[in-house]
């Protein structure tokens, strides 16, 4: 089925290659510079055209959204990273991660939780329907459970909404819930009938059944 | 890939061979962002080394055995598993909003993020490859069972299988079930049965040996 079986590595290594440190580090490094936020990182890695995404290994990916997020905040270009050698006087960062810096920055996160004054719609229990929507922008709403029925099982608080953050219009917090549904809600016939799937999801995303 | 050249690759038959291509990407990257006074190749040694060596499956290990030894603690885990996991010295980067889900014998659960590759980092450390490719990230939603075949875990018919996507910021550690014959152990010998997988969903905590 689909992309036929998982192979799991007896053993495996935390990397298979020495690059694939370097773009861990690389990335988490100009992650530091404040330019982006992970929403908008996502959003890159989301859209390496999809044969290549479907063919690229994990770090592949987030070199090659990493080199569009930094041609598109001035920090580097593509054609530098093929010359090898800087062209041209990059954008100011708002920090640069320094050695003695990494066990803070590491330590602390990014929280994306965010205080919010409204109280929330649904509580546990409410029966809910996922939009149908078919963005062509940034949505954390997976296309399985666009259109679904289920039931909030939690409310788990108010956090940073992903759709208007990735594109550079603020975080705009809403409240997030624990959506629950059968198997058979979003598979059909033939779902196995023990399986339950549930997504977080932001409130804009749920209409009340 | 665009053409790059790669005078450090000696074999001659780089283009389609995607490690020897990366490799010198990423180190054409990491120089010019060098040169462009951005990173510090320090602090990407640091990151390679806190996540090689200080952060990984051992720490999620540890909250588990304390959640079969401590009641208390179990019930905090269950309430605010962010603390929780806190007082035992793990936070920070994807795993700062974390929530515990306990398998029962009624239950089982698996942990999954189909939109890309969200994995409680700050309990469980980096993902395998396999967390990150499409089979799992396409199939764990739909054929759990099947997926869990092929880690030749095969459970009771009847048992619930429940799927988190991890589809917000929310980070799922799976608390296996207590092996049997493990009553007297202390913390130290239990979380010696705890595996990366167990937390994930793909194993259970291992026979008392």
């Amino acid at each position: 089925m689909g992309f036929g079986p998982v192979s799991p590595e007896p053993n495996e290594p935390y990397f298979h290659a020495e690059w694939e440190k370097r773009a861990l580090g690389l990335t988490l490094s100009c992650g530091a510079f404040g330019a982006w936020n992970i929403d908008e990182s996502r959003h890159a890695r989301e859209n390496i055209p999809p044969a290549t995404y479907l063919s690229a290994s994990y770090y592949e990916i987030w070199i090659r959204a990493l080199e569009t997020l930094l041609e598109r905040h001035g920090f580097a270009s593509r054609t530098e990273v093929d010359g090898g050698h800087r062209a041209f006087e990059p954008a100011v960062p708002k920090r640069v991660l320094t050695a003695d810096l990494v066990a803070g920055v590491l330590a602390r996160g990014g929280p994306c939780d965010r205080p919010l004054e409204s109280t929330p719609l649904f509580k546990p229990g409410d029966r809910v329907r996922t939009i149908n929507s078919n963005p062509e922008t940034h949505t954390r709403l997976p296309r399985y459970a666009r259109a679904k029925t289920g039931t909030i099982e939690a409310v788990q608080g108010s956090f940073v909404f992903p759709d208007a953050n990735a594109h550079g219009h603020g975080e705009n917090p809403q409240w997030v819930y624990t959506v629950v549904f059968n198997g058979e809600e979003i598979w059909g016939q033939g779902a196995d009938p023990t399986l339950m799937v549930s997504i977080d999801a932001w409130e804009s995303y749920l209409e009340r059944l | 890939m665009e053409h790059h050249h790669d005078d450090h690759d000696h074999h001659g038959h780089h283009h389609d061979n995607r490690y020897s291509d990366m490799q010198a990407r990423v180190r054409a990257l990491e120089t010019v962002l060098s040169e462009k006074g951005l990173i510090d190749p320090a602090a990407i040694d640091a990151i390679v080394e806190t996540y090689e060596t200080k952060i990984g499956p051992r720490n999620g290990a540890r909250v588990v055995a304390k959640a079969w030894s401590d009641p208390e603690f179990r019930a905090w885990l269950a309430a605010d598993a962010t603390a929780a996991i806190a007082s035992l010295g793990f936070t920070g980067r994807q795993g700062e909003h974390m929530r515990a889900v306990f398998n029962t014998p009624e239950t089982h659960n698996l942990v999954v993020c189909t939109l890309c590759s969200c994995y409680p980092w700050a309990v469980l450390g980096l993902p395998p490859v396999w967390y990150k490719a499409p089979a799992y990230r396409s199939r764990a939603v739909i054929d759990p069972r099947g997926v869990l075949a092929e880690f030749g875990l095969v459970l009771a018919e009847e048992k619930k299988i429940r799927i988190w996507d991890s589809t917000a910021e929310l980070r799922y550690l799976v608390i296996p079930e207590r092996p049997a014959g493990t009553e007297g152990m202390n913390e130290e010998t239990l979380s010696t049965l705890v595996s990366r997988d167990a937390m994930i969903g793909t194993a259970l905590a291992g026979a008392a040996t």
